[in-house]
């Protein structure tokens, strides 16, 4: 982008010294002038040129940043409370400070070890299966030569995406109903879903089979990119299917699977609170209580907004890290990284 | 691997590697992995569709064929009587117009408020865009989390308000990057030179000539946005309690899961019979719900790809 964006300076610069501009203005492209006489220029100047250019700039962005600043930047200055205890009265200003008392609490908490082990393991299995089936996917659809079968598979996989989660985990009851669903048939009289040992895959499943087509786009359209010629060249060489999908396609995918890669590990430890809350009943729930229902739990049914806090700032902060951690890596191993 | 070296020596047009017309003979091991990518993807399709399918046939099946596991491949006999009954519930009515109304108010708002601020980031010559891109993406990765949105939302009215399903989400920051992207990647500079040329303002600028140019990035983000709102279920769960403010998904989920079917209560039925018809009107509810979308589906569907690769350029 850097590249990119010197060009117009340089371009810029040249104009104004054609039509004699005044140094330190700003031309016709919007381009401040940054001659040395117009860097010495005082702040308050500066300023008034820049809004004087750029005000309907501002004003195009101003909504959306007043939007940003009140619903995302204040709830994120409410994460105070999860050093203070909430005081009705106060709201998120108030409170006496306690520290690092609920995230004791959390820690020292019976649910803590089982919370944190049904978060991982699902959001693991999750991330992992549905990360490698998109990409499968992806390298099958883009095998299919005739075009109209391949925009045909594709509509079909894209498909699932639209579907709500309310309606997919009602699918997943009446699918597995004892006797009357299409799977549920074959089981005798023993749901599926009362088995907690069954929870996770039932879940990472039906994730892969609603976003898996909707996934494999992203990939679908860097193996558009391929130069034909590439191919052309491998076959002569000798490549089968099998080397073309291995030393053409794979590598051409590489970038977009570690861009990829590193945005879901962002969400490692958040398991996507509607579906587990709508699968949740008391047989499975030794399996299935996961941080981000146990955090609904305790902060808007259980009024204990302190404490609910914590636990969602917990949960936040390691997200964080990951995500950090892994753009890290990627940065230093394959040069690609999303900051 | 890659390199390409010419075989001197052959000569006739058949034997010429590099036009596209020849194909090379196949071996029999590509005929294995030939075989076996069509499998697979024949086996993908049918384990996708089958699904939605069975939600279709048996939402048209008899009741009793559907109750006792005959429905698999075809409807059996022919009954609409789960619609009927989906209709006669108030609850599916008042669900579906407030979704309907969430989702199109919803909806416009988002894309007021985020394609001129995706515009307006897209100026390379608009120095502080790099700071403030960086305040839209970083609460992607960070945010306040439920508690602390609760307690804003409380304080400025927003519970049990319908416009808690229009405000809070009025912008979503992955739709500006794609918006943004789309912007500095497929409008050309010249059209903006040639604009400041002729006296045009940006505002002047991004009406008369950007908007004109991007239906098909006003297309995808208004389907990603309204896919959202029609499938929110979060917001009504959160922050509604009265019953006739909750849009559809809600609706559904007391329906569908909470098994508080009153549906059947009409027509005085016996409660077997109740029982009977339960799952019918489940498979009606859903196919009723998820309608709207999947008629929209394939208008939009030649722009989904063009949307997703946009979003997968990088700024």
């Amino acid at each position: 982008m850097s590249a990119t964006a010197s060009e117009p300076r340089r371009k810029a610069k040249k104009a104004s010294a054609m039509n004699n501009i005044p140094a330190g203005a700003i031309d016709a492209n919007g381009v401040v002038d940054n001659t040395k006489a117009a860097r010495l220029r005082p702040l308050p100047v500066r300023l008034a040129a820049h809004f004087k250019h750029f005000w309907p700039i501002w004003v195009m962005i101003a909504p959306a940043l007043c939007f940003v600043a009140l619903f995302a930047y204040v709830p994120m200055y409410g994460l105070r409370l999860a050093f203070v205890d909430y005081d009705p009265v106060e709201g998120i200003m108030g409170g006496e400070w306690v520290g690092l008392k609920y995230f004791k609490q959390f820690f020292e908490s019976p649910q803590f070890l089982q919370l944190m082990g049904n978060t991982f393991r699902i959001s693991l299995w999750t991330l992992v299966m549905g990360f490698i089936a998109p990409i499968i996917l992806a390298l099958l659809i883009n095998q299919i030569g005739n075009l109209k079968i391949k925009s045909f598979v594709q509509t079909i996989t894209y498909m699932p995406h639209f579907i709500s989660v309310v309606v997919i985990v009602s699918m997943i009851n009446i699918f597995l109903n004892p006797g009357s669903g299409i799977i549920g048939r074959f089981t005798g009289d023993k749901s599926l879903l009362a088995n907690a040992d069954l929870f996770t895959p039932i879940y990472w499943i039906t994730e892969v089979w609603q976003h898996m087509g909707w996934d494999c786009i992203i990939y679908l359209a860097a193996l558009s990119s391929v130069d034909l010629a590439l191919y052309e060249a491998a076959k002569i060489d000798g490549a089968g299917r099998l080397q073309l999908i291995k030393y053409v396609d794979i590598p051409t995918i590489l970038p977009t699977v570690g861009i990829m890669l590193i945005l879901r590990m962002g969400s490692v430890l958040s398991v996507g609170f509607e579906k587990v809350f709508l699968m949740q009943n008391p047989m499975n729930l030794p399996k299935s209580n996961v941080i981000s229902v146990y955090t609904y739990q305790i902060g808007i049914l259980g009024n204990q907004f302190s404490y609910g806090t914590a636990i969602g700032l917990f949960n936040t902060v390691i997200n964080f890290v990951f995500l950090v951690v892994a753009n890290y890596i990627s940065k230093k191993a394959s040069d690609t990284s999303i900051f | 691997m890659t390199s390409a070296t010419l075989t001197p020596g052959k000569t006739s047009a058949d034997e010429i590697p590099w036009n596209p017309k020849v194909r090379q003979k196949k071996t029999v091991v590509d005929w294995i992995v030939d075989i076996f990518i069509v499998a697979l993807i024949v086996l993908i399709v049918v384990a996708i569709i089958y699904p939605i399918w069975f939600v279709i046939i048996s939402s048209v099946s008899n009741v009793d064929a559907v109750n006792t596991g005959k429905v698999t491949f075809w409807p059996v006999g022919f009954s609409l009587g789960g619609y009927a009954r989906v209709f006669q519930d108030d609850r599916i009515w008042s669900g579906y117009m407030n979704t309907i109304i969430y989702s199109v108010v919803g909806t416009a708002l988002n894309m007021v408020v985020t394609i001129p601020a995706a515009f307006g980031l897209s100026r390379r010559e608009f120095k502080p865009r790099r700071v403030v891109l960086f305040l839209f993406t970083f609460t992607m990765f960070f945010a306040g989390g439920l508690i602390p949105n609760y307690l804003l939302f409380d304080s400025l009215g927003l519970i049990d308000n319908w416009l808690v399903f229009i405000l809070p989400g009025a912008i979503s920051v992955w739709n500006l990057i794609i918006a943004r992207s789309f912007f500095e990647t497929s409008i050309p500079e010249d059209l903006h030179d040639a604009a400041s040329i002729d006296g045009l303002g940006y505002f002047g600028y991004f009406f008369k000539i950007v908007l004109p140019l991007s239906s098909a990035i006003i297309a995808v983000l208004a389907l990603y946005y309204f896919v959202g709102h029609w499938n929110d279920f979060f917001t009504g769960l959160v922050y509604i309690q009265d019953d006739g403010k909750l849009p559809l998904q809600n609706q559904l989920r007391a329906i569908l899961l909470a098994n508080q079917s009153n549906l059947t209560n009409t027509g005085g039925m016996d409660i077997l019979q109740q029982r009977e018809f339960a799952n019918q009107i489940k498979y009606g509810v859903i196919l009723v719900s998820t309608l709207p979308l999947l008629v929209l589906y394939p208008f939009l569907q030649k722009y989904f790809n063009k949307g997703v690769m946009i979003g997968a350029v990088k700024g």
